[in-house]
């Protein structure tokens, strides 16, 4: 059911590649390009460059785990701390990270600690700012219920606030692994320097222009976020049954 | 000793459009063992009353003592069923996690024991697996009510506990608070807008004026030990308790300010 919006997209883009409608050597149709996806995921070369890229993300999203659930705590908790820091996050935020990188090239260099530091950048925000807002939503029965039971403000914490907030705090990492996937994937393309699916993009387009590397490349990106989506959502149904509608049940 | 004593307790609360006093110089007692039900009109200040008891809020004038012992936070021996217990439960967690919530202090063996012999208290031997939102209403009320038993409080504390079941399901959830209460030898503080199930159920009640509340009569039921929702709730001293209550509430004055 979920893949008939991906089939029509690729059967647009055959027709459009097929008739005139766009340089025909540019836009290769998929009836090209999913065949090369194929032995591309074959070929060692390609392979690194595509765990370097996943390793990438998946490094930036436990960083900006491990940043912006506590800052998220904290901002969602201390309301002095969260009225002196918004308007500093509040700046931030709206800046992409892909602005950034001549800036990060420049001070950190172009080795992958540049595109970790920028995909955690940009993965933070949903994290902290769904962490932030769970924990304006839970419920204060819970948190009375727990507190006339003798819990006190760090067992509430413990036992109510994080479970409660954990669901929304699971779709913020959801987002930002997409966020995470693509800033490590144009940063590889716009700064080159490291092994990943983006460099492997920017070098099939610069050397003779190889149309048909170039789509497959940005094809299995995609096909990587769709696939960790699908996972994580997966999980989070799982994990929190309690938090959807009537328990998840069809 | 008394278990529970209140004395001159009021409480304002101050919101960003003005104050709100929402109950004005309570006083009563209660000794060990009883259970006395609280009846008011709506919106009179019944869950502040409770909440105030509870340490959840602290009230703005007077005193609340438990065993002699002036509260200041929440006491350790006291537990609450909320007048909302389908939020007051933890959708998280499973029926038993959440009898055993409270029970932290224990081993977990006992705290075991503890939630299963409270949930088998309760009818619900079988749902300890199942989650709160699995549950009809009535069974949830049910976990409500086990995991407060399952406590051991020396107060039991109960916000409109049976307001929104069946009236079979109110039935049999009346009877069995007062068998626990009678195993157990809880003493249970009970809040309700019903007439009828004030009296059936208590050994006093206590009746509050429109807002802010104050004690407009303290009665005693004379009913003994023993109730019958049939005989007991057909019989004289019952009809006759039922009008005096309801007629103190429809003439209770609404304080001149
Ligand atoms: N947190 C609050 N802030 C301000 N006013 C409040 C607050 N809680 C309750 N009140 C007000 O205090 C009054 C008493 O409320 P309370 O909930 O104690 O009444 P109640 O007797 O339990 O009502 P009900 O029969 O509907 O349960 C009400 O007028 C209510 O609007
Ligand atoms: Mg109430």
């Amino acid at each position: 059911m979920s893949l008939i919006g991906l089939a029509c997209f690729f059967a647009v883009w055959e027709v459009a590649s097929r008739t005139d409608l766009v340089p025909g050597y540019y836009l290769r149709p998929p009836s090209a390009v999913l065949p090369r996806v194929v032995t591309l995921l074959g070929e060692t070369g390609f392979q690194r460059a595509l765990v370097a890229t996943v390793l990438a993300t998946l490094i930036a999203l436990g960083i900006a785990i491990a940043v912006a659930v506590p800052a998220g705590l904290v901002l969602g908790s201390v309301p002095p701390v969260r009225h002196a820091v918004m308007t500093l996050v509040e700046f931030l935020r709206p800046i992409p990270s892909v602005a950034l990188i001549p800036l990060a090239v420049v001070t950190i260099g172009t080795g992958p600690d540049t595109k970790i530091v920028l995909a955690v950048f940009g993965a933070l925000w949903p994290i902290l700012f769904n962490t932030m807002y769970a924990l304006d939503e839970i419920d204060p029965l819970h948190t009375e219920t727990a507190r006339a039971f003798g819990t006190g403000g760090f067992g509430v914490l413990r036992r109510v606030a994080l479970p409660s907030a954990a669901p929304f705090v699971f779709t913020g990492v959801r987002l930002s692994f997409a966020i995470a996937l693509a800033v490590v994937v144009s940063t590889e393309l716009f700064s080159g320097g490291t092994v990943g699916i983006g460099q492997f993009v920017l070098e099939a387009s610069a050397g003779g222009l190889n149309m048909d590397d170039v789509l497959a490349g940005t094809v299995i990106a995609g096909l990587v976020g769709l696939g960790a989506n699908f996972g994580l959502e997966w999980l989070h149904r799982r994990l929190f049954a309690w938090s959807l509608p009537r328990g998840g049940e069809r | 000793m008394k278990m529970l004593e209140v004395r001159g307790l009021g409480h304002t609360y101050r919101g960003k459009d003005g104050t709100h006093t929402a109950i004005d110089g309570l006083e009563f007692t209660v000794d060990p063992g009883e259970l006395v039900c609280v009846v008011g009109p709506s919106g009179c200040g019944k869950s502040t009353l409770l909440r105030t008891i509870s340490g959840l809020i602290k009230p703005t004038r007077g005193s609340v003592s438990l065993h002699g012992n002036p509260v200041d936070g929440v006491p350790s021996d006291l537990s609450v069923v909320f007048q909302d217990y389908s939020r007051s439960l933890f959708p998280w967690l499973s029926v038993t996690k959440n009898v055993e919530f409270p029970l932290r202090k224990l081993t977990r063996r006992n705290r075991t024991t503890r939630a299963a012999e409270a949930l088998a208290a309760v009818g619900l031997d079988g749902a300890g697996r199942k989650y709160p939102w699995q549950l009809s209403g009535g069974m949830q009320q049910r976990v409500a009510i086990a995991r407060a038993l399952a406590y051991r409080p020396s107060l039991l504390l109960m916000d409109e506990p049976f307001a929104s079941v069946d009236a079979q399901t109110r039935f049999e959830l009346e009877d069995l608070l007062l068998r626990v209460r009678r195993e157990q030898d809880t003493t249970v503080l009970l809040v309700t807008h019903d007439i009828d199930e004030s009296v059936y159920l208590g050994d006093r009640v206590l009746v509050l004026s429109k807002s802010p509340a104050t004690v407009v009569a303290d009665l005693d039921v004379p009913l003994g030990q023993h109730r019958d929702q049939i005989t007991t709730r057909s019989s004289d001293a019952f009809v006759d308790l039922r009008a005096r209550v309801a007629g103190l509430l429809t003439s209770a004055p609404a304080r001149v300010r």
